[in-house]
C-alpha cells in the first residue's frame, strides 16, 4: 500500500515499500503556470536527499526540482518529453517526473502528509 | 477633353467603420510579408557576378554535392521583402522608446556616415601596422576619452558587448586575486541585479551570493559588511542602480569592500545617467563596463552588435587583456600577450568592434566634455520629470530624486484586473513602445521608465498624457482595453507557450508530394 | 547641443514641476566631493563638419583595402557587399530598434531572425542554427563549454589548425573553469592525428574546415571516432563562403559548426563588428547559448515569431544560464542573411565557385616562382606558402609598395619555427592586375 508525502518545496513523493514515483504538486504546477518543458533525471542517477534531480520550465521561469530524499533514478517519466502541459492537467497522476528506489527510507519521516502539506500552503497564501 | 469628374468623397453616407476582410490579405498600407522561402526560389539571384574561369579545382575530393535549399530573391524583391517587414518594427526612429536599462536614445547619422568611411570599413585586422596608423589612433583616442571620463588609468577595448566586458572584468579580479594566492570563492551581487552578472561570475567560477536591498531600493551596507569576508573575490553592484537610484553609500561600500581584500566590479550599464559628472575612479571602483550602445549612442540594431570596453584602476591594470594599443617609438602598436605578461589572456580574434568604437567617437566629439556633462543631467531631469508627473495616479517603488530611469510598480492596478503586463501592451496601441516590465526583480510588477535626453518636452508630455490616460481606463474599470491588447498591431499577443512547447526554429520544406 | 532638444525655458518649466532649484539638486544622492562641477579635460562640443574632418583625416592615415593588391584573410574576408545590403540595415526600423522583447511590435527583426537561422542551418547542414553570437571566436568558446554540458566531460582537444585567436579565447575562457584543453601543436601541413587522442574523457574535438593554413579535410572518419566515444565534433568555419563549393559540416558528421559569418554583408571593419554562426543538432538545442527565434500564432491565428526557450538564458536562469551572453550581432546577421537572400542558392554557389576559381589561378601562378612551395594539397580561397625568406619581413617590404600580401605565420604564431610561412586568401574582389602585382612584387623581393 502506497503512501503520499509532500515537501516544503511542493514535490510529492509516493512510496510504495523502497520504491517511489516523484513529481511537483498542485500547487507547485498552479504557481508556475503553462509548462513548457520538463528535464528528467537519466536512469541509474544516485540522488541525495535535496539534490537537484530535474527541472522543469514554463515560458519565463525555470524551478529546480529536488530530490524528496535519497536514492536511484530507475526511470524517468518519458511522456513529459512530448507532452510537458501533462504536468498541469495531471501533475499527480500522468505528470509524474520519475521513479526512484529509495536508499534511506527513514528520511521520510521529516517529510509531509497530505494534509499538513495543504495546512503547509494555506499559510503560504495568508 | 475629358469632362468626367471624380469624386473626392466617399460615395457611401458613412464609410466602414471596421477592418476591411481584403481579397490580398494586406490591409492598405498594413502590408504582409511572406516568408523568404515562399517568395523567393532556388533560381533566382539578385547578384550579377563574374562568369567563373575554367580552372582545374583543388578542392580534393570535398565538393559539395546536392542542393542545399536557398531561397534567392531578384534585388527588387529584397527591396521589397525587407521594407515591408522593417515596417512591422517598431524603433527609435519612430517615437517614444522609453524600455528602462536600455538607454534607447537618438542614433546620430553623422556616427553612420563616419563608419562607414573607406579608411575604417575597408580595412583588415591583420594588415601591417604601419597601414592602420588612422585605426590605431582612434581607439587610442576613444581609450583616452573614456579613461579621462572615468577617472580610470586603464582600459580595455576589445570586450564585444556589456556582459562580454563583465566577463573581461571579473577575470581581470581573479587573475590579480590568484596572483596572490588566493582566488577566493565568492562574489556577492544584490537583488537587483542584471542576470548578466550572476551569469558572469559563474563563469568565473565563483559561487554568487545575493545581497539584500534596503526600503530605500540601495544596497544595505550593514548587510554588505556581514557577507564579507576572506572567501569574498568582488562585488558587483550597479550604479546607479537597476531602480534607477544613486547608490548613496558607494564611497563607503567600496572602502569595505577594499578593506577585505576585495575588489569593486561596477556594472556601467547605467553610466549615462552621470557621465561627465561623475567619475567611478572618484567612487572607488576597481573595473567597470561601459556600454558603447547605451551611454554613447551606438545603434541597437534589433539586439546587437554591442561593444562593452572596460577601464580598470592601477591595481587591475597588470591583469587587462591583450591586445592594448600602444604609442611606441613613434607610431601606434598592437601590444599581444608575451611570456612575462600577467594579463588574463585574449577575448576575442582581432581587436574588438571597431565599427562600434567609430560611432561612439563620432558622438563623443560632437558633445565634447561640456555637452556630455548637458547629456547627464537632461537625462536625469527628464526621468525626475516624468516621475513628478506620473507620481499621484501610479505608484513610485522608490522615493525620488531618481536618476535617468524612474521605476513604478503595480500598486495602482490593485484594484483593477489589470496586469503590468497588459497595461504595457496596450501602451502599443497608443503608439509607444513598453517600458520595461517585470525588471528589476526586487518590485511587485516592476515597470522601468527611462526616457533619455533626446526626446523633447513635448514628446514627453505626450507620453505623460497618454500614460495618465491609461491609468485612468484602467482604474475604470475598462479591462477590455488592456486584456487583449495590443489591437492595433501588426499582429495580437502572440502565443509563446505554444512556441516552447514545440520549438519551431526554423522554416522546413513542405513533406514531398507523393504524386510525382 | 544638436541632439539634445530641450531649451532653456524647457528645463526651468521642468524644475519646477519636480519641485528643485537646479539640476544638481537631483544629484543630491551623489556626494558633493566628487560632483563635477566643471566638464574634464576634454575638447568642447564640435559641429558636424568639424567632427567630420577630425575623423576623416584619421581614416585617411590608413591603407584601405579596396584601393591595393589585397591577399589577406586569416579569419576576415574582403567579398563584394551588395549595396542593397547596406541601404536595407540602415532603415531606422532595424537599425534603431531594440531586441525583440515585445513580439508584437518586432515581427520585421522576429522574421528575419528566423530566416537567417534557417539559411545557417542549411549551409552548415545542420538541424537548427541561433540567432548569431559575437563572433566566430567567442563561439567557439561558447561551443567548448556547451560540449561540456551535453557530455558532462571535461577534456577539449582542439587541432593545430585551428585559428591561434580562436584557440587563445578557448583558453581565456576555460581558465577559471576547472576544463582540461590539450591544445595541439600548429598543424601547417595538416599531419595530426586527432582520433588517437579521443578518449572517455574527452568533451570535444574541435577542428577547422578549411582550416587556419587553407586545408580542407575530410572529418568524417574523426566524427564516427568521435561518436565511438561519445565525444562530440565541433567544425569552426571562418569563410562561410566556401560552404557553397564544399561538403557541409553536418554531411561530416559535425555535432557543433560554430562560423564567422562576417563574409557575407559585413565588411572587414578592422576585426568587428562580425557575427557568430553556431548551428547543431536538434537534441542538443536547449543546450545551446544565445537568443532563438521560434515560429507561433497569436491570438488570432496568424502566424507570428517570438524569442522563445529563453529560460536557457542569464535573465531568467542567472548563475545557472548556458551563457552570460544578452547580445546578438542582430544588425550583422541582418546583413548576412539580405546578402545570402541576394545570392541565393545560385549566387551562393557561383560566388564560392569563383573564389576558388581565384585563388587557384594565383597558385598557379605562385607555385612557379623559384623557392615558392604550396603546402596545400586540398584548399578553398586560401592556401599557405613556404618562402625562402622570413615572411614578415617579404610582407613589409611589399606593404611599402602597397601591396597587401597575405598574413605572415609568425604574426599570430610567433617562436614556432614558422618564420618562412606565409598565408595567402584570394576572394572574387582580387583582379588579375592585383596578381600581377603580387606575383612581380615576390619575385622581385626573392632575387
Amino acid at each position: 500500500m502506497s503512501k503520499l508525502y509532500f515537501t516544503e518545496d511542493h514535490e510529492w513523493i509516493n512510496v510504495d515499500g523502497s520504491d517511489a514515483i516523484v513529481g511537483i504538486s498542485d500547487y507547485a504546477q498552479q504557481a508556475l503556470g503553462d509548462i513548457v518543458f520538463v528535464e528528467i533525471p537519466e536512469e541509474g542517477r544516485a540522488l541525495a536527499k535535496g539534490d537537484e534531480a530535474a527541472v522543469v520550465e514554463s515560458v519565463k521561469a525555470a524551478s529546480e526540482v529536488y530530490a524528496p530524499v535519497s536514492g536511484t533514478v530507475v526511470a524517468g517519466n518519458s511522456a513529459l518529453e512530448e507532452e510537458p502541459a501533462l504536468v498541469n492537467t495531471a501533475s499527480q497522476s500522468d505528470g509524474w517526473f520519475f521513479r526512484m528506489q529509495l536508499s534511506d527510507p527513514a528520511e521520510l519521516e521529516g517529510l509531509m502528509d497530505e494534509a499538513a502539506y495543504a495546512t503547509y500552503i494555506q499559510g503560504l497564501d495568508g | 477633353m475629358n469632362r468626367q469628374g471624380r469624386p473626392t468623397t466617399s460615395g457611401a453616407e458613412q464609410g466602414p467603420t471596421g477592418v476591411v476582410e481584403t481579397v490580398s490579405g494586406h490591409q492598405g498600407l498594413a502590408l504582409e510579408e511572406p516568408l523568404l522561402y515562399e517568395r523567393g526560389s532556388p533560381e533566382m539571384t539578385g547578384v550579377d557576378l563574374p562568369e567563373v574561369p575554367a580552372v582545374t579545382s583543388r578542392l580534393g575530393q570535398m565538393g559539395r554535392e546536392g542542393d542545399i535549399g536557398l531561397a534567392g530573391l531578384s534585388e527588387p524583391d529584397t527591396l521589397r521583402h525587407y521594407t515591408r517587414l522593417s515596417r512591422q518594427n517598431y524603433a527609435i526612429d519612430m517615437g517614444v522608446y522609453p524600455l528602462g536599462s536600455c538607454t534607447m536614445k537618438h542614433n546620430p547619422r553623422l556616427n553612420e556616415k563616419m563608419a562607414r568611411l573607406p579608411g575604417f570599413t575597408d580595412i583588415h585586422p591583420l594588415q601591417p601596422e604601419e597601414t592602420v596608423q588612422g585605426a590605431l589612433g582612434l581607439m587610442d583616442m576613444l581609450g583616452h576619452w573614456l579613461k579621462t571620463l572615468t577617472g580610470m588609468p586603464g582600459v580595455a577595448l576589445s570586450p564585444k558587448a556589456g556582459a562580454h566586458g563583465e566577463l573581461c572584468g571579473l577575470m581581470a579580479i581573479r587573475a590579480a586575486l590568484e596572483a596572490k594566492g588566493n582566488a577566493r570563492k565568492v562574489v556577492l551581487v544584490p537583488e537587483s541585479a542584471h542576470g548578466t552578472n550572476p551569469a558572469t561570475a559563474a563563469l568565473c567560477g565563483y559561487q554568487v551570493q545575493s545581497i539584500a536591498a534596503t526600503s530605500e531600493g540601495r544596497v544595505d551596507l550593514a548587510a554588505l559588511k556581514e557577507a564579507l569576508n576572506e572567501d569574498v573575490a568582488a562585488v558587483m553592484l550597479t550604479n546607479p542602480n537597476t531602480c534607477g537610484l544613486f547608490e548613496r553609500d558607494i564611497i563607503n561600500i567600496a572602502e569595505a569592500v577594499h578593506a577585505a581584500g576585495a575588489y569593486f566590479y561596477c556594472d556601467g550599464a547605467n553610466f549615462n545617467a552621470i557621465v561627465g559628472k561623475v567619475r567611478p575612479g572618484d567612487l572607488g571602483v576597481d573595473c567597470m563596463h561601459i556600454n558603447l550602445h547605451k551611454t554613447f549612442s551606438t545603434p541597437h540594431g534589433g539586439g546587437g552588435p554591442g561593444s562593452g570596453p572596460v577601464v580598470f584602476s592601477e591595481a587591475l591594470v597588470p591583469y587587462m587583456p591583450r591586445p592594448l594599443v600602444e604609442w611606441r617609438d613613434g607610431g601606434f602598436t598592437m601590444e599581444e600577450t608575451d611570456e612575462d605578461s600577467q594579463s588574463f589572456g585574449r577575448l576575442t580574434a582581432f581587436h574588438g568592434q571597431m565599427g562600434m568604437f567609430v560611432r561612439a567617437m563620432s558622438y563623443m566629439l560632437s558633445h565634447g566634455a561640456d555637452g556630455l556633462m548637458q547629456v547627464a543631467e537632461d537625462a536625469v531631469l527628464a526621468a525626475n520629470y516624468v516621475m513628478a508627473s506620473l507620481s499621484d495616479v501610479m505608484t513610485a517603488s522608490y522615493a525620488g530624486p531618481c536618476m535617468h530611469e524612474c521605476l513604478f510598480d503595480d500598486r495602482f492596478l490593485k484594484d483593477s484586473n489589470v496586469t503590468t503586463l497588459d497595461f504595457a501592451k496596450a501602451m502599443i496601441d497608443e503608439g509607444f513602445h513598453p517600458m520595461t516590465m517585470y525588471f528589476p526583480l526586487v518590485v511587485h510588477g516592476a515597470m522601468l521608465i527611462e526616457p533619455t535626453e533626446t526626446e523633447s518636452k513635448k514628446n514627453l508630455d505626450e507620453f505623460i498624457t497618454s500614460l495618465r490616460g491609461l491609468v485612468a481606463a484602467a482604474t475604470q474599470g475598462d479591462n477590455d482595453r488592456f486584456s487583449a491588447a495590443p489591437y492595433l498591431a501588426p499582429r495580437r499577443r502572440l502565443d509563446e507557450t505554444a512556441a516552447a512547447r514545440k520549438p519551431i526554429l526554423r522554416w522546413s520544406p513542405p513533406p514531398a508530394s507523393t504524386t510525382n | 547641443m544638436r541632439y539634445l532638444p530641450f531649451t532653456a525655458q524647457d528645463r526651468s518649466d521642468m524644475l519646477s514641476v519636480i519641485g528643485v532649484d537646479n539640476v544638481d539638486a537631483l544629484y543630491c544622492d551623489v556626494d558633493p566631493d566628487v560632483l563635477l562641477s566643471q566638464p574634464v579635460d576634454l575638447p568642447k562640443h564640435a559641429t558636424e563638419l568639424s567632427v567630420e574632418r577630425n575623423l576623416t583625416s584619421l581614416a585617411r592615415q590608413n591603407t584601405v583595402a579596396g584601393e591595393v593588391p589585397f591577399f589577406i584573410g586569416a579569419g576576415a574576408y574582403r567579398h563584394h557587399v551588395p549595396a542593397t545590403v547596406d541601404y536595407l540595415i540602415q532603415r531606422g526600423e532595424f537599425l534603431t530598434a531594440y531586441t525583440p522583447y515585445q513580439p508584437e511590435i518586432s515581427q520585421g527583426t522576429l522574421q528575419a531572425l528566423f530566416e537567417f537561422q534557417t539559411q545557417v542551418a542549411q549551409i552548415t547542414g545542420m538541424d537548427v542554427a541561433n540567432a548569431s553570437l559575437y563572433d566566430g571566436s567567442t563561439g567557439c568558446g561558447e561551443a567548448v563549454l556547451m560540449a561540456r554540458r551535453i557530455t558532462r566531460r571535461k577534456k577539449a582537444v582542439l587541432s593545430g589548425g585551428l585559428h591561434p585567436q580562436y584557440r587563445d579565447v578557448v583558453k581565456t575562457v576555460t581558465t577559471f573553469t576547472d576544463d582540461d584543453v590539450v591544445i595541439n601543436p600548429p598543424a601547417p601541413t595538416a599531419d595530426e592525428d586527432l582520433i588517437a587522442q579521443i578518449d572517455d574523457e574527452t568533451s570535444c574535438v574541435v577542428v577547422q574546415y578549411p582550416d587556419f593554413f587553407g586545408h580542407i579535410q575530410d572529418f568524417s572518419a574523426l566524427a564516427a571516432a568521435a561518436q565511438e566515444k561519445k565525444a562530440l565534433l565541433v567544425v569552426v568555419v571562418t569563410e562561410i563562403v566556401s560552404l557553397g563549393a564544399i561538403s557541409s559540416p553536418g554531411a561530416m558528421g559535425a555535432d557543433i559548426v560554430v562560423g564567422e559569418g562576417q563574409s557575407l554583408g559585413n565588411g572587414l571593419n578592422f576585426g568587428g563588428p562580425y557575427l557568430g554562426l553556431l548551428a547543431t543538432r536538434q537534441k542538443y538545442v536547449r543546450q545551446m547559448p544565445g537568443r532563438l527565434c521560434g515560429e507561433t500564432i497569436d491570438a488570432e491565428g496568424r502566424r507570428g515569431f517570438v524569442l522563445t526557450l529563453s529560460t536557457r538564458e542569464q535573465h531568467i536562469r542567472r548563475e545557472k544560464a548556458t551563457s552570460n551572453i544578452c547580445t546578438n550581432s542582430g544588425l550583422c546577421s541582418l546583413a548576412f542573411s539580405i546578402h545570402l537572400s541576394l545570392l541565393g542558392e545560385k549566387g551562393y554557389r557561383q560566388l564560392a565557385a569563383l573564389n576558388h576559381a581565384r585563388a587557384v589561378q594565383l597558385a598557379e601562378r605562385l607555385e612557379l616562382i623559384e623557392g615558392v612551395e604550396i603546402l596545400n594539397a586540398a584548399f578553398f580561397n586560401e592556401f599557405t606558402i613556404r618562402l625562402p625568406r622570413p615572411a614578415a619581413e617579404v610582407v613589409n617590404t611589399l606593404a611599402a609598395q602597397n601591396i597587401l600580401a597575405g598574413v605572415p605565420v609568425s604574426r599570430l604564431l610567433p617562436q614556432q619555427h614558422m618564420d618562412d610561412l606565409l598565408v595567402v586568401a584570394v576572394t572574387e574582389t582580387v583582379q588579375d592586375e592585383d596578381m600581377m602585382a603580387l606575383e612581380a612584387g615576390l619575385k622581385e623581393v626573392l632575387s
